[in-house]
């Protein structure tokens, strides 16, 4: 299945306003950080800044999101991990209150109560978690309803490929097969756990072939692009509609920044994330675009302007938001 | 018009499939999903009956994958559905912790309040049959510790129905706890007490009030769960012997009725903890602690003490685990103790 003229120019689009998004936050994230407090021993500091905590950026890892996400409606669920930010962008979660809740401000997704790696926008029914593996028996049971509901909603589990050796995948992957559920897992293989290169982490080079194991496709998308992505998640989709049951993909994506803002990246070889970025998969995208005649200079300048301007508001949005009275901290552990 | 109200005596387990089925026939969004809760019925008869009733679509067996089905609970009551998942033993609940203190108990709150995660999770806890430390124990302590689940620990069969019919209306995560022991299984010996008699209808026990079993004005037991039973055979012992206990049970750990604590403390001014939880960082210092915090209202006669189990695992050997785990003669000779000490 290949993608529209229409799909593809929303997920150029898309990719565009993450790319822009996350340039923004790795700028936004420093601010308060560096110096002066280097003078007490402190080069760096995590808690400071108008954006606390820690911050996972996806740089490079575009086309995952925004192939699977073409293939999505409101009522499918998304469950992303602990570096959101694209599928959130990619699933239209609300950019203004994501990015409030990113400085802990009341208007946030969540009131200042979850912070980048828990964005819960249940009106679009994303959600995302901050611990390694955990989205996929989740994305099984948000499947498990629409099959108890009798709708052809699907649910996808994104993760990384550090996460596959995780209990909570494979325990996954034999219900949503046992029970013929429509769920989509995407694997995010990015080559790096943290600092632990897959070589190391995995016994085998590609997860794909895990599904297997499992009775179900399995799908190794080897490039990272979003036409790639597309096809590959359209097929699952569409299967997972049908009421043909799960689908385990991989992409091969690339992680152009380090695990978190401020990781020092000792282990990666020195140059490697330039060399990543001549294959970058947004000029890719837009070539293709243009020799389709779907965008030209013009028409990307003026899609560029609009991307930047709903960037714009939703980080004035989050920088000029009141933060939450400090009791609120004592409201909503229980939904009543 | 009128309802007849039918009263038969039901052992908890049965009380507690039946609450479930009530449930489920009410609102079609409950349904059960657990190891073997479908022809087994429940490896502790909690489900019993249940798939005969409504068939494997709403009372699902599920693999041994304790992270899978818990995570997958989540998921299913994030799109509006209300699960009720079994794993049988509290003691196995190591695999799958992460799903259920990292996300069920704390999706709501990082929302904002904005979702909510309408689970049961139904589990077997307690010792006293020499299953050894694996299968034994309570640890309803480690669930009330983490903010955002409630915890709920029938005595018996009356409480068990109304609080199980509100656990499965409460749209919050409630970790609901049967001991073994009283859940009147053919397989097991177990406390007359906790079969009792329960209405026919559906009912509802609010979380949060404790219920005073026995009024007393000598000396208040704090207890919940199969100590319950035992702190009554303790009580009828020590009234022969011209001692009135007071007996609470907590019946939930979260919320928990610390007013109750209190005003049976200010009347007796005596207080013994029961409790089948590990002792040290647990129910039994939570109690005491709530008692010396308000000692500006609570004038004590005499030292609080607590009875748990002494920070062993559960030992195998029956000698062994009688002596671990408190009984009856236990609670009978600590409170002859408290009553022969007097501060001031």
């Amino acid at each position: 299945m290949d993608p529209t003229s229409e799909q593809l120019l929303w997920m150029y689009e898309k990719m565009v306003e993450i790319r822009e998004y996350e340039e923004t936050m790795a700028k936004v994230y420093l601010e308060g950080k560096l110096p002066p407090k280097i003078q007490k021993g402190l080069a760096f500091d995590i808690g400071g800044g108008p954006v606390p905590g820690e911050m996972h950026l996806a740089a490079g890892q575009e086309p995952v999101a925004v192939g699977v996400c073409a293939h999505l409606r409101t009522e499918d669920s998304v469950v992303g991990a602990h570096r959101p930010h694209h599928f959130a962008i990619a699933k239209n979660v609300d950019l203004n209150a994501m990015t409030a809740e990113m400085f802990g401000k009341a208007t946030g997704l969540g009131r200042g109560k979850g912070g980048h790696m828990h964005l819960f926008d249940p009106a679009v029914k994303f959600s995302c978690s901050g611990i390694v593996g955990a989205s996929a028996p989740q994305a099984c049971g948000a499947a498990l309803a629409a099959k108890k509901l009798g709708k052809d909603w699907v649910a996808i589990g994104f993760f990384g490929e550090g996460a596959a050796n995780q209990g909570a995948f494979h325990e996954a992957l034999n219900l949503a097969s046992l029970w013929k559920l429509p769920v989509i897992f995407v694997c995010e293989d990015n080559k790096y756990g943290i600092s632990v290169e897959k070589q190391d982490s995995t016994s085998i080079e590609s997860n794909a072939d895990r599904a297997a194991g499992y009775g179900m496709p399995g799908v190794l998308v080897e490039t990272n692009d979003a036409v790639a992505v597309f096809r590959a998640a359209g097929e699952a989709v569409a299967r997972a509609r049908r009421g043909e049951g799960p689908t385990l993909i991989e992409v091969k994506t690339d992680r152009y920044l380090g695990h978190f803002q401020g990781d020092p990246e000792t282990y990666r070889p020195k140059g490697e994330a330039q060399e990543l970025r001549t294959h970058d998969p947004i000029p890719a995208l837009g070539a293709l675009l243009r020799s389709r005649d779907l965008l030209d200079d013009t028409s990307d300048a003026s899609l560029r302007k609009a991307v930047s301007e709903r960037i714009e508001a939703a980080y004035a949005f989050g920088r000029n938001s009141p933060y939450p009275e400090p009791s609120e901290a004592l409201l909503h552990v229980f939904a009543d | 018009m009128t309802t007849e109200t039918k009263v038969r005596t039901l052992t908890m387990a049965q009380a507690i499939s039946e609450a479930v089925a009530q449930e489920m026939e009410r609102d079609q969004r409950v349904f059960v999903m657990g190891e073997d809760v479908g022809k087994y019925g429940g490896i502790f008869s909690a489900t019993t009956g249940l798939l005969d009733k409504f068939g494997p679509d709403r009372i699902m067996d599920t693999p041994i994958s304790e992270t899978g089905f818990m995570g997958a609970a989540i998921g299913a009551a994030a799109e509006g559905l209300r699960p009720i998942s079994e794993l049988m033993f509290v003691d196995f609940f190591g695999v799958c912790f992460d799903q259920i203190y990292n996300h069920l108990a704390k999706n709501t709150y990082m929302s904002g309040g904005n979702t909510k995660y309408p689970v049961v999770i139904t589990t077997g806890i307690g010792g006293g049959y020499n299953d050894a430390a694996q299968h034994s124990q309570c640890l309803y302590g480690i669930f009330a510790h983490v903010p955002g689940l409630k915890v709920v620990v029938p005595s018996n069969a009356y409480d068990a129905k109304g609080l199980m019919t509100a656990a499965i209306r409460d749209d919050n995560p409630v970790v609901f706890m049967y001991h073994k022991g009283i859940m009147g299984l053919s397989w097991m010996s177990y406390y007359e007490g906790s079969t009792n008699a329960v209405p026919l209808e559906p009912y509802t026990i609010p979380f949060g009030e404790a219920k005073v079993v026995r009024e007393g004005r000598d000396l208040t037991i704090v207890t919940l769960s199969q100590m319950v039973q035992k702190a009554v055979l303790a009580a009828d012992k020590l009234a022969a012997e011209g001692i009135d206990v007071e007996i609470i049970d907590l019946r939930t750990l979260v919320p928990l009725d610390r007013e109750a604590v209190l005003r049976s403390v200010a009347k007796t001014g005596r207080l013994l903890v029961a409790d089948e939880d590990y002792l040290s960082f647990g129910l039994s210092g939570e109690i005491a602690a709530i008692v010396a915090e308000h000692l500006d209202r609570v004038k004590l006669k005499a030292p609080i003490r607590r009875l748990a189990v002494p920070d062993v695992p559960i030992p195998f050997s029956r000698p062994l685990e009688d002596f671990a785990i408190p009984q009856v003669d236990g609670i009978a000779a600590a409170v002859r103790d408290l009553m022969q000490l007097n501060l001031n």
